[in-house]
């Protein structure tokens, strides 16, 4: 299995809250990655710091190194960093443009001009995002007009067009209904033939449904990872079972 | 004996009392103006010149005096005022510099507008040698006004959610490419009103440009920004007081072209806004 990320004696503090201690990790590419843990477990932390999005909170300071494919992420250009390492955020954040816009806004910014190109790489990540059949023929409405599952994907379809390598999702379905649920489940298990997904959620269930393996986080401590199965049948560590058995969290 | 709804019908028509009296001075000013100026209103008073010592003729110079003022003052104060307001909302850091800033800010839109007078005067009259000029009233205007500006567009760009940056950030958008493609264009209504509402304010302030900029009487249009320039609110001023004899017509005659002009002003902020905000969909 080929080491995507790599992250190495992490802390995290935000003022004087330490978020994250002495996290040591490894991601596999072409795998999922679902993290675990009850609120302010540092799941979202760990997470932020991937694409060094915890950087513009105030007073946010971190030791330690994070490796994407062998190289510090820090020694990476930001912008740069953040094409390879995408993110879909927990409510569905479309920007207020129209569906189309949404979708090319990373390309756009990229300075990708030609129409022609807009529009095929637009429609192969709205394809992948399983929302082109409900939206091709109205790609020029307000985002704001899809519904909240709808929104969603359309996220993902978002970034999908800047073709990351590696994308994180922040409690993708928290917001959603068991219908949209299975729909972004569905397309996270296909996108993971081609990207490495990390998912943070709430949702023990949906952890063992789509996780290869399974990250558990306790007041900023990894307290366990392994093979989803594995966790969820015999899990090492008592605060791991009595997570997943919902006896507190 | 309480009885809640004979107290909750007092209450109720204390507060809307009380609201009322705020249409009240507005009416009337409006109305007493429009009634005793109205009769003055033709076109010789719109475009020609004072004549007989300014009790007669028209009031052309001051109009177009107080335009280029308004103007003048645009063209200062809104770039840098926009320009201060996206530093200090997108890209400052809470710290001492900041702060001081900040309260500068706050404490800049309390000076009295007569020290402005006095500030533009030492400074852009007599310091920079403009002279009484166009330019140096405009300054003294634009600086009068930026606070108004500053907040107003401040409150624009932090009114535009936190998780639209985010995005932008996340999809590996600059700092500047998220405010020019995200956050400025949906914090541009509430900019160009508040800013409008400013220029407003400038365009009726006399104490600035007492000494800036205002002639008293010049019959003929100013050449070029280092001209001297008759201006509404003064020319007011003076014919109230300091002309013998003018008709009252002609001195309400001014009042409302000034009046007119600020509220034409304030409706045009408000339909922008109005229109920007139809636009918006969040």
């Amino acid at each position: 299995m080929v080491i995507k990320l790599k992250g190495e004696n992490l802390n995290i503090w935000f003022g004087l809250i330490h978020a994250l201690k002495d996290v040591n990790v490894e991601i596999y590419k072409n795998e999922i990655l679902s993290i675990i843990g009850p609120a302010n477990s540092g799941k979202t932390t760990f997470l932020r710091m991937l694409n060094r999005l915890n950087e513009l909170q105030p007073n946010f300071f971190m030791k330690g190194k994070v490796e994407l494919d062998g190289i510090d992420i820090n020694t990476i250009e930001v912008e740069s960093l953040r094409r390879k390492v995408g993110m879909v955020f927990a409510l569905p954040t479309p920007l207020p443009f129209s569906i189309f816009d949404n979708v090319a806004y990373g390309l756009k910014i990229y300075g990708i001009r030609n129409r022609k190109k807009l529009e095929e790489i637009v429609e192969s990540s709205l394809k992948k995002a399983y929302l082109w059949e409900e939206v091709k023929d109205r790609l020029n409405i307000s985002a704001f007009k899809l519904s909240g599952g709808q929104q969603q994907r359309l996220c993902i379809a978002r970034t999908l067009a800047i073709e990351p390598e590696i994308i994180l999702f922040d409690e993708p379905c928290s917001g959603l209904d068991p219908i949209s649920t299975a729909k972004v489940e569905e397309a996270m298990i296909k996108l993971k033939e081609n990207y490495t997904i990390v998912l943070v959620t709430n949702n023990v269930k949906q952890a063992s449904r789509v996780g290869d393996r399974t990250a558990f986080f306790l007041n900023g401590e990894l307290i366990e990872i392994d093979k989803t199965p594995k966790i969820f049948t015999a899990p090492k560590d008592k605060r791991t079972e009595d997570y997943i058995r919902g006896k507190f969290g | 004996m309480k009885n809640p709804k004979r107290i909750e019908k007092i209450v109720f028509s204390f507060l809307f009392l009380s609201t009322c009296l705020i249409v009240v001075p507005v009416g009337f000013i409006v109305l007493i103006v429009v009634i005793k100026g109205l009769p003055a209103i033709n076109w010789q008073f719109l475009t020609d010149v004072p004549r007989e010592g300014m009790r007669a003729g028209g009031i052309f110079p001051a109009i177009i005096g107080t335009i280029y003022l308004v103007i003048g003052a645009i063209l200062f104060a809104l770039p840098v005022g926009i320009f201060a307001a996206i530093y200090l909302s997108e890209y400052s850091k809470d710290n001492f510099l900041t702060r001081i800033i900040k309260l500068a800010i706050v404490n800049l839109a309390g000076v009295p507008s007569v020290v402005y007078g006095l500030f533009g005067f030492s400074l852009f009259v007599i310091f920079f040698k403009f002279g009484a000029s166009i330019l140096s009233g405009s300054l003294t205007l634009g600086i009068m006004i930026l606070p108004i500006i500053i907040t107003a567009s401040r409150e624009a760009l932090e009114s535009v959610p936190y998780s639209f940056r985010e995005v932008s950030w996340s999809l590996g958008a600059s700092k500047w490419q998220t405010i020019r493609s995200v956050v400025l264009p949906n914090a541009i209504s509430g900019i160009i009103t508040g800013s409008i509402l400013g220029i407003g304010r400038a365009a009726g302030e006399t104490a600035p440009i007492l000494f800036t900029v205002a002639a008293f009487y010049l019959p003929q249009l100013p050449r070029s920004i280092f001209d001297q320039a008759m201006a509404l609110p003064y020319h007011l001023y003076v014919i109230s007081t300091q002309v013998p004899n003018v008709e009252e017509k002609i001195r309400y005659g001014t009042a409302l072209i000034l009046l007119m002009l600020v509220l034409c002003m304030n409706l045009i902020a408000i339909i922008i806004r109005y229109r920007l905000r139809k636009r918006k969909t969040w």
